[in-house]
């Protein structure tokens, strides 16, 4: 069986045909550069900035666990572990990218654009927390799982029908490269072949059913190979590998080469949501050590104190930089006008017609 | 004017639109080439080329998904379903994700997006192809429904969802495809989301109903003014989400009776509404309790026995007498 036919990725071993494949990785688990072939073109400046995005995401992350049990955070789902997945895609996409996430993605929509205390709004189960900013360009998270897939397929069949060079990308878990939903969208994309990449954060877990049960597939990764377009796996816990990899598949959907699946290998350290699962209840504290040895942080960190990018009081800065905006943040949130009624029965239709103007009157006498 | 069947006059109301509007794209299940399997599209492909009409692959979700994703990006998808039955499919992406994407985002985004379905009874189609859904689609928040009972108002209405900034579920019945003509104007006009229609006058009693109904309501109407001399007011509803009650309520008090005639199962649907509807806002009017004649609350029967189970003129006129001798 010949490997996807995508001119000049035929030959690495992280694309994926039927076999095995191996992620991609540039750094070692110890911060040694161990794939210098696969570095990306990144500046000094660049490869800072995606380490304080990666601590400060880290202690948002941190602040919102703690807001949730406070009561002061609606939904919420913890990231960290995730975050050179997160912040290493958004970083590796242009501004006018078009990004369809699910309800984990927070920090990519974030770091695209969305401010922060309609994060907070949002899950708050405030409607002001969808009203994206008109020059940032994304959607509010999805919560049906799967058919943030199908949009940014529609999105891309947008960019290519206008001849635009954007590329739309979109996130889901493990488990949700089961939906149906999924599929269509791949194979739509590969039919039409659209601008799209297709991440999957596989961390491991849906809410409490291991990879292991999720699917026979030989890897997430090779469900594109159906598709006909082309899928790679990547180390998720490494930064860089991470925005190589979607460096490289918006660069194929830029060209018009067609969509990209790739299955990142991630974790999370804390459980699936703060509405009560109990990660100790289905994985063993050994896994999580394993994983913690991981760590994107501690990885890329030693990279940088290597290279002398990088020094203790720069990240002491951003952790107080990420709690001092959380802090502002969730004031703003908290002091943001609340929804009424009225206003949820105009949010209906363009014009709201006579029989929602006659309800939204028993809400205003 | 020219003659058209409903078929042809939703055609044409695509054809004005895919010319005035270049964000209009049609695509769905064989709606390229063949024109769709009722040739509601045929020969648009033709003329505007595959980038405007398009075949998808067989997959419904993702042709709502697509359309839910290129309507955030300005296009104003027209999508097919190739039958009724087959929305189940893709309801997530119609009543979670259209019909939800301005409440969502606080009125950033919005999903000018038509739906367009054949469905309707009568013509012994194969399983789940003709099921009356529209009760289901009418409790979708956020989702209008539109009905068209003939080929002037199919063209106008048809013309008005494409416009609309919002889901327009719009329901083509099979058994008006091609049963009539009727005189349609070329070029463009609209006929109003949510406005009803008085197509017969009457001064004692009202029928209130839509899509082919209309057609066994106005023959049920013609059978008793002979045998009783009564005279039938029928109004119908062409919109059946946002539903225009003024008329309705306006009817009943010049009548002060009345039945509602649907296609679909009896419990819960658009009559139990118009029922609801009128006893907010006209029981002192009522003369008699208002009826409804729809089948019952099975399964859409296999062809055999569809005709028992549809309502017919005999069933109306019993349900006319049943109210004016109450
Ligand atoms: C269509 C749908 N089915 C079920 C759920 C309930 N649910 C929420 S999260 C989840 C697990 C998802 O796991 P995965 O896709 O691996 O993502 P992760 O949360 O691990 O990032 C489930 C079953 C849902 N939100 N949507």
């Amino acid at each position: 069986m010949s490997k996807p036919s995508v001119a000049g990725v035929q030959d690495k071993s992280y694309v994926v045909a039927v076999q095995e494949v191996k992620p991609l990785s540039v750094l070692g688990t110890d911060g040694t550069v161990v794939n210098p072939d696969e570095m990306p073109k990144l500046s000094d400046e660049q490869l800072k900035e995606l380490m304080r995005r990666m601590v400060f995401t880290r202690t948002w992350d941190q602040r919102a666990v703690n807001l949730t049990r406070q009561g002061r955070l609606g939904f919420y789902a913890p990231v960290s572990g995730q975050e050179a997945t997160m912040v290493g895609s958004e970083f590796a996409l242009n501004k006018d990218d078009f990004i369809c996430p699910g309800y984990r993605d927070m920090p990519q929509i974030v770091w695209h654009g969305l401010p922060m205390y309609q994060a907070f709004l949002y899950s708050r189960g405030h409607q002001h927390g969808g009203q994206i900013p008109d020059d940032v360009h994304v959607l509010m998270p999805q919560i049906i799982i799967g058919a943030q897939y199908l949009h940014a397929m529609g999105v891309a069949m947008a960019f290519k029908k206008k001849g635009e060079k954007r590329v739309s990308i979109t996130y889901t878990g493990d488990g949700g490269s089961s939906e149906g939903d999924f599929y269509e969208a791949l194979n739509f994309a590969g039919a039409f072949k659209l601008p799209s990449i297709f991440m999957v954060q596989n961390n491991g877990y849906a809410i409490t059913t291991p990879f292991a049960k999720q699917t026979a597939a030989m890897s997430v990764a090779h469900k594109a190979v159906a598709a006909g377009i082309t899928g790679v796996q990547v180390d998720g816990m490494d930064v860089l590998a991470v925005v190589k990899a979607v460096q490289d598949a918006a660069e194929r959907g830029r060209n018009g080469e067609g969509a990209t699946l790739i299955e990142a290998l991630t974790y999370r350290f804390l459980p699936h949501s703060m509405s009560g699962d109990d990660p100790s209840k289905y994985r063993t504290k050994e896994e999580t050590a394993e994983w913690e040895q991981k760590d994107p942080l501690n990885r890329f960190r030693t990279f940088l104190v290597n290279k002398g990018l990088w020094s203790e009081a720069e990240e002491a800065a951003v952790v107080e930089d990420a709690k001092n905006t959380v802090a502002e943040q969730i004031k703003k949130a908290e002091t943001t006008e609340k929804m009424t009624i009225p206003g949820l029965i105009d949010s209906m239709f363009e014009t709201t017609p006579q029989h929602l103007e006659e309800q939204k009157a028993d809400y205003l006498a | 004017m020219a003659q058209m069947t409903m078929i042809q006059a939703i055609k044409d109301a695509m054809r004005v639109e895919l010319q005035r509007d270049p964000n209009v794209v049609i695509f769905g299940e064989d709606v390229g080439k063949v024109g769709g399997v009722f040739r509601a599209t045929e020969g648009l492909q033709a003329e505007f080329g595959e980038e405007r009409v398009y075949d998808t692959p067989l997959a419904e979700a993702a042709i709502g998904g697509m359309a839910v994703g290129m309507a955030t990006q300005g296009f104003r998808p027209i999508m097919e379903i190739q039958f009724v039955g087959f929305i189940y499919e893709a309801f997530d992406q119609i009543a979670v994700q259209a019909a939800r994407m301005r409440y969502r985002s606080g009125g950033k985004y919005q999903a000018p997006i038509t739906i367009r379905t054949p469905f309707g009874g009568g013509v012994k189609a194969a399983e789940l192809h003709t099921d009356p859904l529209e009760g289901l689609l009418v409790q979708t928040p956020g989702i209008k429904v539109v009905v068209p009972s003939n080929p002037y108002d199919a063209k106008g209405l048809l013309i008005s969802a494409i416009r609309d900034n919002d889901p327009v579920f719009f329901m083509e019945h099979l058994n008006l495809y091609r049963s009539f003509r009727a005189e349609v104007p070329e070029g463009e006009y609209t006929v109003p989301i949510g406005k009803a229609n008085v197509v017969r006058e009457g001064s004692d009693v009202t029928i209130i109903t839509y899509g082919a109904m209309v057609h066994t309501s106005l023959k049920a109407a013609e059978e008793i003014e002979k045998t009783r001399g009564v005279k039938v007011e029928v109004i119908d509803l062409r919109t059946l989400m946002p539903l225009d009650t003024d008329t309705i309520v306006e009817s009943i008090k010049k009548t002060n009776r009345a039945i509602v005639v649907q296609e679909a199962q009896k419990t819960s649907g658009i009559a139990a509404e118009v029922i609801a509807q009128i006893n907010e806002k006209a029981i002192l009017h009522l003369e008699a309790p208002v009826l409804r004649v729809a089948p019952p609350d099975t399964v859409y029967p296999f062809a055999q026995i569809e005709d028992q189970w549809l309502p017919n003129a005999a069933k109306i006129v019993a349900g006319l007498n049943k109210v004016l001798d109450f």
